[in-house]
């Protein structure tokens, strides 16, 4: 099958994917207690039925279920993701201001956690058993077990508060006026606590992965072989391990880029970095419908670009995968 | 014969305590706003967080010291006639909005007749009293009552009664109108840019009718959505302002012991937050009032006060608070008196069903007073099952009655016909919104009470009927009170009167100047 028609039955394949998850997610969204009106009405401290009644009727909730889902369908068909009412924008607004934010923490803490998991279980797998390996695999451990809210925690006193090295929230230094290559560096100090915080989970999982998957291919027959034909090395470690070692390592960065979003929720709340894992967050706690389903639909779109990206990895790394699939 | 209360404006507008040092002009101050407000346009939104922003942007008529007399704003005298139904106001006659519209009484009867009338749930119970409202010229107002209405001159603060500008709002769809994301006011500070999820920008405003104000150049409200990192962000000096209840309250007194910090519970005298259990008293155990009883006497509330809140506030004495006008504590004091409680419970047979406990989702301090509450009702002998929710969720079971007891606070705006009679009263009962009377409390005694009192000519007269209503209240205890809260405000020293009113920091940087 040739990549081009490939991509066109998963591309197919994707939408239909896709409005699926757009009907599942506007009934389950409906299944929390309480609506947009009810928490709008809270929040303003005082109400009356008349109040709460303009509330529904601009939300649309005075309609019938049905006929709400089927307006909902008919806007996302032609791409558009309706209006906040609560924070007066249109939700396709919203989420395209606020997701660069996130793809940059996410997308940093991606590379991060793949550089140095993989350089990592490379490292500890040339000697197994050896300090290196011991050292690594144990640092591996700890990043694993430990919750993500306490590492970041435990950043933001011993880096922000006491050492004073990096800034602990934002995305910037608010009302700096900086430009250009100053505004450049200034995003990336306050990207550092944020998407290593993100990494360290990851990295630690890659780490195991790749040295696992790499002593498995060593001790393989056709390493053997190079190896009797008098290959080089090096030339083994990387053309030969290293390269089969890497499948489950791209499946599982498949996967991760899905739980990114997820990661992403507390990472931003404790950062208070403006992205969209924050959006949804709040768009949950305010029953902001049509904003939460905004948020997971352009968050399930990416994780099925992702994963048409990780097959036509694969296929990169291995061309016989998807031969006569 | 006009009875007539004029304020000097010049002596009202300079009096205070920033006679004592001349105002520095310049600088810019950091303030955390918590949560992120869902829009800043005051007329539509009147959540916590929109008014503390929107409350520099938009005015209203009045003011208020923090002993609740009114003081002038953008109207800079008005008068009262005898018979206390007609309020005739003069407003500032330079008064521009920030797009350089010149302010008129127009506006004023705009905002209030038009535009308030069909948004502000809040208003919209009080100008049931108004006949009219009518322009003779420019700058005056008139009000015409239909007849008497005590708490009337409390009702023209911003929050309550923002001045929405008519030149842009009038003949449109005020809730789509796209103005509303570029709020246009009167008050001393601009609106600049609102990157949603990071901050919102304020900048002074240069033609401000009041003759050198505002003092600070640029105010940044920044959205820390964790409380833990409020504090850190007030620690490592990148907030100057933490606002009541933006960190957690145990870590007030570590944030209070940093050098050039102050702390003040001073400007919630408005809103007087009350806190109390709502207790459904629609179903048994809840209907006998002696059951009701024994829960304030079971109640440790120094205990909450000192612990969990840091020793700030006051252990509530009835409906109303102390700061609200005609409070009186000349009632039955429930102290700490779990024996008092068993005996109560033994009285009335109470057979130890459980009951469903429902804290307030705000943080860790509700989340442990919920348990502390659980506690004391246990040492007793009421069984106690603490219900988890989400804010909407909350909202929900209240709204629908969905609930053994609950916990709530809110705001009584000075007088008890604003917001202590809402709570008691059987015609405020209606299933579906939160914060009506969702107790179920009936007593015609006490409907008639505060009734007669909203409408009494004269405050000696209501004050009367004021105290006689808490009397009764008290004794029959529809609600569980709790605590008077002391929200503290955290800051920098160097920030000058930045709390002079009774709204706090909703119009603080009218007065703010820093001593820097």
């Amino acid at each position: 099958m040739t990549t081009i028609r490939f991509l066109a039955s998963r591309l197919v394949k994707s939408i239909v994917i896709l409005l699926c998850i757009a009907v599942l997610n506007f009934f389950l969204i409906r299944l929390a207690p309480g609506d947009p009106a009810a928490v709008m009405a809270g929040e303003a401290g005082a109400s009356d039925e008349i109040f709460l009644q303009q509330l529904k009727e601009k939300f649309g909730l005075d309609q019938p279920l049905l006929v709400q889902l089927r307006i909902y369908m008919w806007d996302i068909v032609r791409f558009d993701l309706g209006f906040s009412y609560r924070q007066q924008m249109p939700v396709s607004q919203l989420i395209f201001e606020r997701l660069p934010a996130t793809l940059l923490m996410t997308g940093t803490a991606f590379v991060l956690s793949i550089l140095f998991g993989v350089v990592g279980g490379v490292l500890a797998a040339q000697k197994p058993g050896s300090w290196r390996d011991t050292g690594i695999m144990t640092a591996a451990i700890i990043f694993y077990a430990t919750p993500l809210f306490w590492i970041a925690l435990m950043a933001v006193l011993l880096f922000s508060v006491q050492l004073g090295w990096l800034p602990a929230f934002g995305f910037e230094t608010v009302g700096s006026g900086y430009t250009g290559l100053q505004r450049a560096l200034d995003i990336a100090r306050h990207l550092v606590l944020p998407s290593m915080t993100l990494a360290l989970f990851f990295m630690a999982v890659y780490a195991r992965m790749t040295r696992a998957s790499m002593l498995e291919v060593a001790s393989m027959d056709f390493v053997k072989t190079a190896r009797a034909k008098g290959v080089p090395d090096k030339l083994i470690q990387r053309r030969h391990i290293l390269r089969n070692a890497l499948l489950p390592v791209v499946t599982l960065a498949g996967l991760q880029a899905g739980q990114m979003i997820g990661g992403a929720v507390l990472t931003e709340t404790v950062f208070a970095w403006p992205g969209i894992g924050r959006l949804m967050f709040d768009a949950l706690l305010q029953r902001d419908y049509n904003l939460l389903l905004g948020v997971f639909l352009v968050s399930a779109m990416l994780v099925i670009a992702v994963n048409i990206l990780t097959d036509i990895v694969y296929r990169m790394i291995d061309p016989r995968i998807g031969e006569g699939a | 014969m006009l009875k007539t209360i004029i304020l000097s404006t010049v002596i009202a507008l300079t009096a205070g305590p920033a006679l004592a040092e001349s105002p520095k002009s310049g600088g810019r101050v950091n303030v955390v706003v918590q949560p992120e407000p869902p829009g800043l346009m005051l007329g539509l939104v009147q959540n916590g967080p929109t008014q503390m922003v929107a409350g520099n942007i938009y005015e209203g008529l009045l003011h208020y010291a923090p002993d609740l007399s009114p003081q002038p704003q953008l109207a800079e005298s008005w008068t009262v006639s005898d018979d206390a139904t007609t309020y005739t106001f003069n407003l500032v006659k330079d008064a521009v909005w920030h797009d350089g519209t010149p302010f008129t009484s127009a506006d004023v009867v705009f905002s209030v007749d038009t535009f308030l009338r069909e948004t502000h749930a809040r208003l919209r119970a009080s100008l049931v009293h108004v006949e009219s409202i009518t322009a003779p010229d420019d700058h005056t107002v008139v009000f015409q009552l239909k007849q008497p209405f005590g708490p009337f001159l409390g009702i023209f603060e911003v929050g309550t009664m923002p001045m929405i500008p008519k030149h842009i709002y009038d003949g449109t769809k005020y809730a789509d109108n796209p103005a509303n994301n570029t709020p246009i006011g009167t008050g001393p500070y601009k609106f600049v840019e609102w990157q949603k999820g990071s901050h919102i920008l304020l900048a002074k405003n240069e033609d401000y009718y009041v003759e050198g104000k505002p003092h600070i150049d640029e105010i940044y409200y920044h959205v820390i959505p964790d409380a833990a990192s409020r504090s850190v962000a007030y620690e490592t000096g990148k907030v100057d302002v933490l606002p009541g209840g933006s960190v957690e309250n145990f870590d007030v007194p570590r944030l209070t012991a940093l050098e050039n910090t102050c702390v003040t519970d001073a400007g919630w005298e408005f809103f007087g937050p009350l806190s109390w259990l709502w207790i459904n008293t629609r179903s048994a155990p809840m209907d006998d009032s002696r059951f009701r009883q024994a829960i304030m006497y079971a109640m440790d509330r120094e205990f909450a006060k000192d612990v969990l809140w840091n020793g700030l506030g006051k252990v509530a004495t009835g409906p109303a608070s102390s700061a609200t006008r005609f409070y009186d504590n000349n009632v039955n004091i429930y102290d700490h008196n779990p024996e008092k409680a068993k005996q109560l419970l033994a009285e009335m047979d109470y057979d130890g069903t459980p009951i469903r406990l429902l804290p307030l989702p705000y943080g860790e301090t509700w989340q442990r007073w919920g348990e502390a509450v659980k506690q004391n009702l246990e040492e007793v002998g009421i069984p106690v099952e603490t219900v988890a929710t989400d804010v909407a969720g909350w909202n929900q079971k209240i709204s629908e009655w969905d609930f053994d007891l609950a916990f709530t606070y809110l705001y009584q705006y000075g007088d008890p016909a604003l917001g202590v009679s809402r709570t008691y009263i059987s015609s405020n009962i209606a299933k579906g919104t939160p914060w009506n009377n969702v107790s179920g409390y009936t007593d015609d005694g006490v409907d008639k009470l505060f009734a007669d009192a909203a409408i009494a000519p004269s405050d000696g007269e209501r004050q009367v009927l004021y105290t006689e209503v808490q009397q009764k209240i008290v004794d029959d205890v529809p609600v569980a009170w709790l605590l008077e809260l002391g929200f503290p405000t955290i800051y920098r020293c160097d920030i000058k009167d930045l709390v002079t009113t009774a709204i706090g920091l909703n119009d603080g940087f009218r007065d703010a100047w820093l001593d820097r």
